[in-house]
C-alpha cells in the first residue's frame, strides 16, 4: 500500500547526478521509540512535580467533548491558575485530551499527533466513549476502547462530563504524575508491536511510517 | 574599552539579576492581564515551573545543525544585549562591558536573535515556521525604523553613541531626561517599543489562533527552555535600554526595577485595549505616525 502510494522515483540533482529516492525511507525516520529511564530518583521526583504543575494540552479537539474544554479558559473556570495551558503544536504539549468519541478517520490523526509529542506524555480520556464506546458502542465508524490504541493515564467518565469534572481530572492526573505512575510513553514503547497491530486492524489505508517522529 | 577580567563575574551576576526580574515580570504581567479579563490568572511562579518542565522533557527531534543553533543565537542576542549595556549608572560593578559605540551594538544584537531564529526555524522545514518567521522579520524590521530615527535624534542631541554618556547627560532630575528634552524622539521610540514586545496589537507572529505559535512550532524540550530563558532576558534588556536612553537611567537596582516595570507595562496596557493587527496593517501603521515622528525628531535636532 505504502509502496504503491509513494513509489521509488529518480531525481536529477543540480549538478546533473541522478539518484533514486524512496520517500518512506529517505524522508521519514524509521526508528522505533525507546523506553526512557531516569538515572536519578530524586531529580526524577523533582521533574515530575514540575511536569505535573505545568500541563500543556495539545489543542486538538477529537470529538464533541472538545466543547467542554473551551469554558476552562473563561473567567468562570480559569484553568490557567492550575498551571494548565493550551498549545497549538504537539511538539510543545505534554497532555493529550481525547475528548469523546474517536472515529476511525480521527484515530489516524490522533496516533500521529500522539507520536509527535515528546515523552513523558500523558493522555486523558474524556467521556464514556473513550472507556467503552459509550452511546456509540455499536457504531461502525468509531473505536470502543481507547487504551487499545494509545496508553491512557486517566479517564473522566460522563456523557458529557462538565468542565468541573475536567478540572478534577487534571488534579487526579497531577497526583498520578507526582507519584511517578504516568508512564504512558514507556508503556507505548515497550508494547509497541501490540499497539501497532491494534491500530493497523482499524486503519485499513496505513500510508504513514510506523512511528511518526 | 579597557578590559578588566574582574568584570566578568559581576556582569554575570547582573545577567542573573536581570533574568530573575524577567521571570517575575513574566509571572506578574499575565496575572495583571488575567485580572483585566476578570480571571484569577496563573501563579506568579508559574514561569519557573514551566522552565524546569521544558528542561525535563525529552529532546529527540532534530532537523540539522541550524535547528540547534536557532535558540542558541536567540539567547546569544539577549545575553549580549545585557553584557554590553550599563545597567546601573555610576556603578563599576554593573556597568558591564559598556564602550563608546554600545548603542550601535545594541541595535545590532536586537536583530541578531531574530535572524538566528529565522535560520533555525527555516531549517525545521515546517511551513508554519516559515510563515511565522517572514511575518516576524517584516514586523521587527519596520518597527526598527522609528526606533533608529529616534536613537539618531538622541545621539545627535548628546553628540555621542555611548549609552553611558547619554545616561550621564540626563542626571540631575526629571527636567534633564530625554523624555523632557527631546519628547518627539521619546514618542517615536515608545511607539516603536510596542512593535517588538510581543503584546497585542503586534503579536500576530506568535498568536496560537493565527498559525500555530509561529516560528517555534517545531521547537520543544530543551530548545524551548533556552528560548524561554531568552524571553525573560530579551524584553527586560530592551526595557532597560529604553530606560537608559529616554528616562534617565538608574543609579541603583530599586530604581531600575521600578522604571523597567513601568516601561514594561506600557505595551501591556496598550495590548489590553487594542485588538490584534494583521502584519500588513502593523507595517502600514509603523510607516505612518511613528516614522513621521522619528523623521520630525531628527529634523528638530
Amino acid at each position: 500500500m505504502t509502496e504503491k502510494k509513494y513509489p521509488h522515483h529518480k531525481v536529477t540533482g543540480p549538478d546533473g547526478a541522478e539518484f533514486v529516492v524512496t520517500p518512506m525511507e529517505d524522508y521519514y525516520c524509521q526508528e522505533r521509540p525507546q523506553v526512557q529511564k531516569s538515572s536519578n530518583a530524586v531529580i526524577e521526583k523533582f521533574y515530575n512535580w514540575a511536569r505535573a504543575n505545568s500541563l500543556w494540552i495539545v489543542g486538538f479537539g477529537t470529538g464533541c467533548g472538545a466543547i467542554e474544554m473551551r469554558p476552562l479558559r473563561t473567567p468562570r473556570f480559569d484553568a490557567y491558575r492550575y498551571g494548565v495551558n493550551w498549545r497549538a503544536t504537539p511538539r510543545q504539549s505534554n497532555l493529550f485530551i481525547i475528548s469523546g468519541y474517536l472515529s476511525v478517520k480521527t484515530l489516524k490523526r490522533v496516533i500521529r499527533v500522539y507520536e509527535q509529542m515528546q515523552s513523558p506524555k500523558y493522555v486523558l480520556g474524556l467521556g464514556s466513549c473513550t472507556i467503552n464506546g459509550g452511546m456509540y458502542w455499536d457504531s461502525y465508524n468509531t473505536i470502543k476502547r481507547l487504551d487499545h490504541y494509545i496508553p491512557v493515564d486517566a479517564y473522566i467518565p460522563g456523557c458529557m462530563p462538565r468542565p468541573e469534572a475536567l478540572l478534577d481530572g487534571f488534579e487526579e492526573l497531577k497526583k498520578i504524575i507526582i507519584a511517578g505512575e504516568a508512564n504512558g510513553a514507556n508503556l507505548y514503547a515497550e508494547n509497541f508491536d501490540w499497539y501497532k497491530a491494534n491500530q493497523k486492524k482499524i486503519i485499513k489505508n496505513w500510508d504513514m511510517p510506523d512511528y511518526s517522529w | 574599552m579597557n578590559f578588566d577580567p574582574m568584570k566578568i563575574p559581576w556582569s554575570l551576576l547582573g545577567l542573573v539579576i536581570v533574568f530573575t526580574i524577567g521571570m517575575f515580570i513574566r509571572g506578574i504581567v499575565p496575572k495583571i492581564t488575567a485580572r483585566a479579563g476578570m480571571r484569577i490568572g496563573i501563579r506568579f511562579y508559574q514561569p519557573w515551573i514551566d522552565l524546569i518542565k521544558h528542561f525535563s522533557i525529552q529532546t529527540s527531534i532534530t532537523h540539522g545543525v541550524m535547528f540547534y543553533l536557532g535558540p542558541v543565537f536567540r539567547l546569544t542576542g539577549g545575553v549580549s544585549m545585557i553584557l554590553f549595556m550599563p545597567l546601573i549608572y555610576g556603578s563599576w560593578y554593573f556597568s558591564n562591558f559598556a564602550f563608546a559605540g554600545d548603542m550601535v551594538l545594541f541595535l545590532y544584537m536586537m536583530f541578531f536573535g531574530t535572524l538566528g531564529m529565522a535560520l533555525g526555524a527555516g531549517e525545521s522545514g515546517h511551513p508554519y515556521s516559515a510563515i511565522g518567521v517572514s511575518r516576524g522579520l517584516a514586523q521587527v524590521t519596520v518597527a526598527e525604523i522609528p526606533l533608529v530615527l529616534a536613537l539618531l535624534s538622541v545621539a545627535a542631541q548628546h553628540n555621542t553613541l555611548s549609552i553611558t554618556e547619554i545616561v550621564a547627560a540626563q542626571q540631575g532630575g526629571i527636567s534633564h531626561w530625554t523624555m523632557v528634552t527631546n519628547p518627539v524622539a521619546t514618542m517615536a521610540g515608545m511607539l516603536a517599543l510596542l512593535g517588538s514586545m510581543m503584546n497585542s496589537p503586534f503579536n500576530v507572529v506568535l498568536a496560537p489562533q493565527e498559525i500555530p505559535v509561529g516560528p517555534p512550532t517545531e521547537y520543544h524540550g530543551t530548545f524551548l527552555g533556552i528560548m524561554n530563558t531568552n524571553r525573560s532576558i530579551f524584553p527586560v534588556a530592551k526595557v532597560v535600554f529604553f530606560m537608559n536612553i529616554f528616562f534617565g537611567g538608574a543609579t541603583n537596582w530599586g530604581i531600575l526595577i521600578l522604571k523597567s516595570f513601568i516601561i514594561y507595562m506600557w505595551p501591556v496596557f496598550v495590548g489590553l485595549v487594542f485588538p490584534r493587527f494583521r502584519v500588513d496593517q502593523s507595517i502600514r501603521w509603523f510607516l505612518k505616525v511613528p516614522m513621521l515622528l522619528g523623521i520630525l525628531a531628527v529634523a528638530l535636532i
